[in-house]
C-alpha cells in the first residue's frame, strides 16, 4: 500500500482521526487533572462506564477460550478456522481492558502493587492475576502466528509441546475471572438490586459470556466479510455458514441454559413478585431479558433462520446487547437506586473508552492484514505438515497490494 | 475481640453541639468544609458528621467492622484491621481502585477525587492517639459524654443495661452489634435506626461471608476443570483415532 493510499480520506478514517484525538486529549486531561474533574464519579458512584466497559470487554472477548477448547481440547476441528480470529479478538479485548482498569486506577503508577501486595481474600485480587494468567497464554497461544511470519522456527516448537497444557490453563483461568466479574458484586446484597443480586452471579456471568463471546465471533465473521475483501488483500476472510451455524446453535445452548437457571434462581430466592413492581429497574430488566434470551432464542429455534445469513447477523446482535444491558444494570443502573444519584459517564469517560476501542478496531486490521489470522481448514492442516505454507500466503497477499 | 476498644454512642444524651465535629477535624489536620457543621456530610475532609433529625441528633462515622467488607476487597491490603480493632488504611498501598467505597455496607470510605495522587479517607477511630493511652478526638471533646471509649465487652454491658434500666427511653436495639457482623462502633437510641439515616436491613452475617462462599470453590473447579479437560482431550483425540482407522479398514474391505 503507497503512502498515497494510507493518507487518501474515508469517511470512517476520518472519524477514526476525530475519535483517537479526542481520546488522546481526554487521556491527557485524566492524567493531568484526576479523576473528579474529568469523570463523572464520586463518592455514591465511585464506579462507571470504565468499570462497566470493562465487564462487557472481557464478556465479548470469551470466544477465545471458548473455541480454543472446542477445537484444542474437543478435538472438533472443523472450527479450526475461528481460532486466530477469536484469540485475537480476546486478546485486544483484553488490551483494551486492561488500559481501561489503569486509567480508572486512582493511582495509576501502583498499578504493579498486586504483583507483590498480596490479599487472597479479595475478589479483586483473584481477577486481577487471572488477567495477567490470561493475557500471558493469549500470548503464547497467538505467539506461533507472528512466529511463523517471520519464519523463527526453533520456538514453535516449544510452543507446540506446551500448547495443550497453555490451552487448558487459558480455560480455566477464564472460568475463574469470567465468574469472578459477578462474584464481585456477590459482597454488596443490599446496593444491587435484587432482580440482579443473586448468590448465583458468578454462573449468570460465566454462562452469559460463552453466549456472547460465540455472538461476537459470529458478528465478527460478518464484518470481516464485508470489509477485508479480497481486493484489500485479505484472503479466507468469506463467510463459513456451516461453522456459524454450529457456534449459533452453542449460542442457543447456552442462552437456554443461562434463562433455565434465571428462572431457577428467581423462583428459589422468591423473587418472582418483583418482576410486577413498575419501576426503571424491572423494566431494564424486562428489556436485557427480551433482547439478550428471549428473541434469540426464539430466532434460534428455527433451523431456517440459523441458516439465513441475515437472521443470524441479527441474532449476534440481540446476544451481544443483551450482555451489554446485563453488564451495565449489574456495575451501574442496579446500583443507581441504593446510591441515590443518577450517574451519566462525562465526555472524557466516553472519548478514552471510544478511542481505545477504535484503536483496538484498527490493531485488529493491521494485524490481520499482515499475519495469518484467516485460515481456511485445508491450509491449516497443510501447515501442520509444512511451516512454510502460511508465509507463502502472506507474500502473496502482499504481492497483490 | 472483647479486648478491643470502640465507642459507644448514645443518641439521648447528644445536644448536637459540634464539639466532636470541630475536635475531628483538628486531631486530622482537616479543612474547614460547611459553615453549619449539622449541615455538613462525610467527605474527604470530614470524617464523622452530626445529624439533625427533629429535636434528635445522631452521628455518622465508620463503625469498624468485625470482618470488614472493605479489608476484605482490598486487593493489595491497604486497609488493615489494627490491633486496637480500627479499620485503618494506607495510602502507599493504595492502588485507587475504590472496591472498598462499592463494598462498604455502610456507605462510608470518601475518595479524594480532586487530586492526581488520591486516597480513601474516612475516620480511624484514632488509632494512633489510642495506641499512646489518648482518648479519640471525638470522645475527649464529647461534653454530655454521649460518646464514650472503652472496652468492646464493656461497652456492649453498658448498652445493654441502658436498654433495660430505661425500657420507655430506648429502641430496644444496639446498632452496630450485629449489623454486617457487628463493629467497634456501638449506637443506642429513641427511635428506629432506619428514621436516623442508618442502613437497616442489614444482614447480621459478616459482608466477606458472600464472597467466600463463592470463593472457596476456586480449588476445586482449577482442579477439576483442570482434570476434566486433560480427560476430554484425550478421549476425543482417542476417538478421532478411532474413526480415523474405522475408516481406513472399510476402505481396504472396499478395494
Amino acid at each position: 500500500m503507497k503512502i498515497n493510499d494510507i493518507l487518501k480520506p474515508t469517511f470512517w478514517k476520518v472519524v477514526s482521526v476525530i475519535i483517537v484525538t479526542m481520546g488522546l486529549f481526554s487521556t491527557y486531561y485524566r492524567f493531568s487533572l484526576g479523576l473528579g474533574l474529568t469523570t463523572n464519579l464520586h463518592d455514591s458512584v465511585p464506579w462507571g462506564l470504565w468499570i462497566g466497559f470493562d465487564f462487557i470487554g472481557v464478556g465479548l472477548a470469551a470466544a477465545g477460550f471458548t473455541i480454543a477448547a472446542t477445537v484444542h481440547i474437543f478435538h472438533i476441528h472443523k472450527y479450526e478456522p475461528l481460532v486466530r480470529p477469536a484469540i485475537l479478538t480476546a486478546f485486544l479485548g483484553y488490551s483494551v481492558v486492561v488500559c481501561l482498569l489503569v486509567v480508572d486506577l486512582g493511582r495509576p503508577e501502583n498499578f504493579w502493587h498486586p504483583l507483590v501486595m498480596w490479599n487472597i481474600h479479595s475478589v479483586m485480587f483473584e481477577i486481577t492475576w487471572c488477567l495477567i494468567c490470561y493475557t500471558t497464554v493469549l500470548i503464547l497461544e497467538f505467539a506461533p502466528v507472528v512466529l511463523e511470519k517471520f519464519k523463527i522456527k526453533a520456538p514453535i516448537k516449544y510452543l507446540k509441546i506446551i500448547s495443550i497444557p497453555v490451552v487448558i490453563a487459558g480455560v480455566i483461568f477464564s472460568t475463574l475471572h469470567q465468574s469472578s466479574f459477578g462474584s464481585l458484586y456477590l459482597i454488596v446484597p443490599g446496593k444491587l438490586h435484587p432482580l440482579w443480586y443473586s448468590s448465583l452471579l458468578p454462573v449468570h456471568f460465566y454462562i452469559s459470556c460463552i453466549a456472547a463471546g460465540l455472538s461476537m465471533i459470529i458478528f465478527e465473521s460478518f464484518l470481516i466479510a464485508r470489509a477485508f475483501t479480497k481486493k484489500d488483500g485479505f484472503h479466507h476472510t468469506e463467510l463459513k455458514m456451516d461453522i456459524l451455524s454450529g457456534a449459533s446453535f452453542a449460542v442457543l445452548i447456552a442462552l437456554i441454559a443461562g434463562f433455565l437457571l434465571k428462572i431457577y434462581d428467581f423462583i428459589d430466592n422468591g423473587k418472582l413478585p418483583l418482576l410486577t413492581v413498575p419501576s426503571t429497574e424491572t423494566y431494564l430488566f424486562y428489556l436485557e431479558i427480551l433482547i439478550g434470551t428471549l428473541v434469540p432464542i426464539f430466532l434460534l429455534s428455527y433451523k431456517k433462520l440459523i441458516e439465513d445469513k441475515k437472521w443470524m447477523y441479527l441474532t449476534s446482535i440481540c446476544v451481544i446487547s443483551g450482555l451489554v444491558l446485563n453488564r451495565l444494570n449489574v456495575s451501574i443502573t442496579g446500583l443507581a437506586a441504593s446510591s441515590g444519584v443518577n450517574y451519566f459517564p462525562s465526555f472524557d469517560e466516553i472519548s478514552i473508552t471510544m478511542m481505545l476501542v477504535v484503536l483496538a478496531i484498527f490493531a485488529f486490521r493491521l494485524i490481520a492484514k499482515n499475519f495469518a489470522v484467516f485460515v481456511s481448514n485445508e491450509s491449516e492442516n497443510s501447515v501442520n505438515e509444512n511451516g512454510t505454507a502460511k508465509s507463502k500466503q502472506i507474500i502473496l497477499s502482499e504481492r497483490y497490494e | 475481640m472483647l479486648n478491643e476498644t470502640g465507642i459507644l454512642f448514645d443518641v439521648t444524651l447528644c445536644e448536637g453541639c459540634g464539639a466532636c465535629y470541630d475536635m475531628c477535624k483538628e486531631v486530622n489536620n482537616l479543612p474547614e468544609t460547611n459553615d453549619d457543621y449539622l449541615k455538613d456530610h462525610l467527605s474527604d475532609n470530614t470524617f464523622t458528621v452530626v445529624e439533625e433529625y427533629g429535636e434528635i441528633y445522631t452521628r455518622k462515622l465508620c463503625m469498624h467492622c468485625n470482618e470488614p467488607a472493605c479489608v476484605s476487597v482490598c486487593l493489595v491490603g491497604a486497609i488493615k484491621k489494627s490491633s486496637t480493632g480500627a479499620v485503618v488504611y494506607d495510602a502507599d498501598k493504595c492502588i485507587g481502585c475504590r472496591y472498598c467505597m462499592q463494598a462498604c455496607p455502610h456507605s462510608i470510605p470518601r475518595y479524594e477525587w480532586g487530586t492526581t495522587k488520591p486516597r480513601i479517607r474516612k475516620c480511624n477511630l484514632c488509632d494512633d492517639r489510642v495506641k499512646a493511652g489518648k482518648l479519640p478526638g471525638c470522645v475527649e471533646a464529647c461534653p454530655t459524654e454521649a460518646a464514650i471509649f472503652g472496652k468492646m465487652d464493656e461497652l456492649i454491658e453498658i448498652a445493654k443495661n441502658r436498654l433495660k434500666s430505661d425500657p420507655d427511653k430506648y429502641y430496644q436495639h444496639i446498632y452496630g452489634l450485629e449489623e454486617a457482623g457487628g463493629g467497634h462502633v456501638l449506637i443506642i437510641s429513641p427511635v428506629p435506626f432506619e428514621q436516623l439515616g442508618y442502613v437497616s436491613k442489614l444482614t447480621s452475617e459478616p459482608m466477606p461471608e458472600f464472597t467466600m462462599r463463592a470463593m472457596e470453590k476456586i480449588p476445586s473447579v482449577a482442579i477439576g476443570g483442570g482434570l476434566f479437560l486433560s480427560a476430554m482431550f484425550w478421549l476425543t483425540k482417542r476417538k478421532n483415532e478411532l474413526a480415523k482407522e474405522k475408516k481406513s479398514t472399510n476402505g481396504k474391505e472396499n478395494i
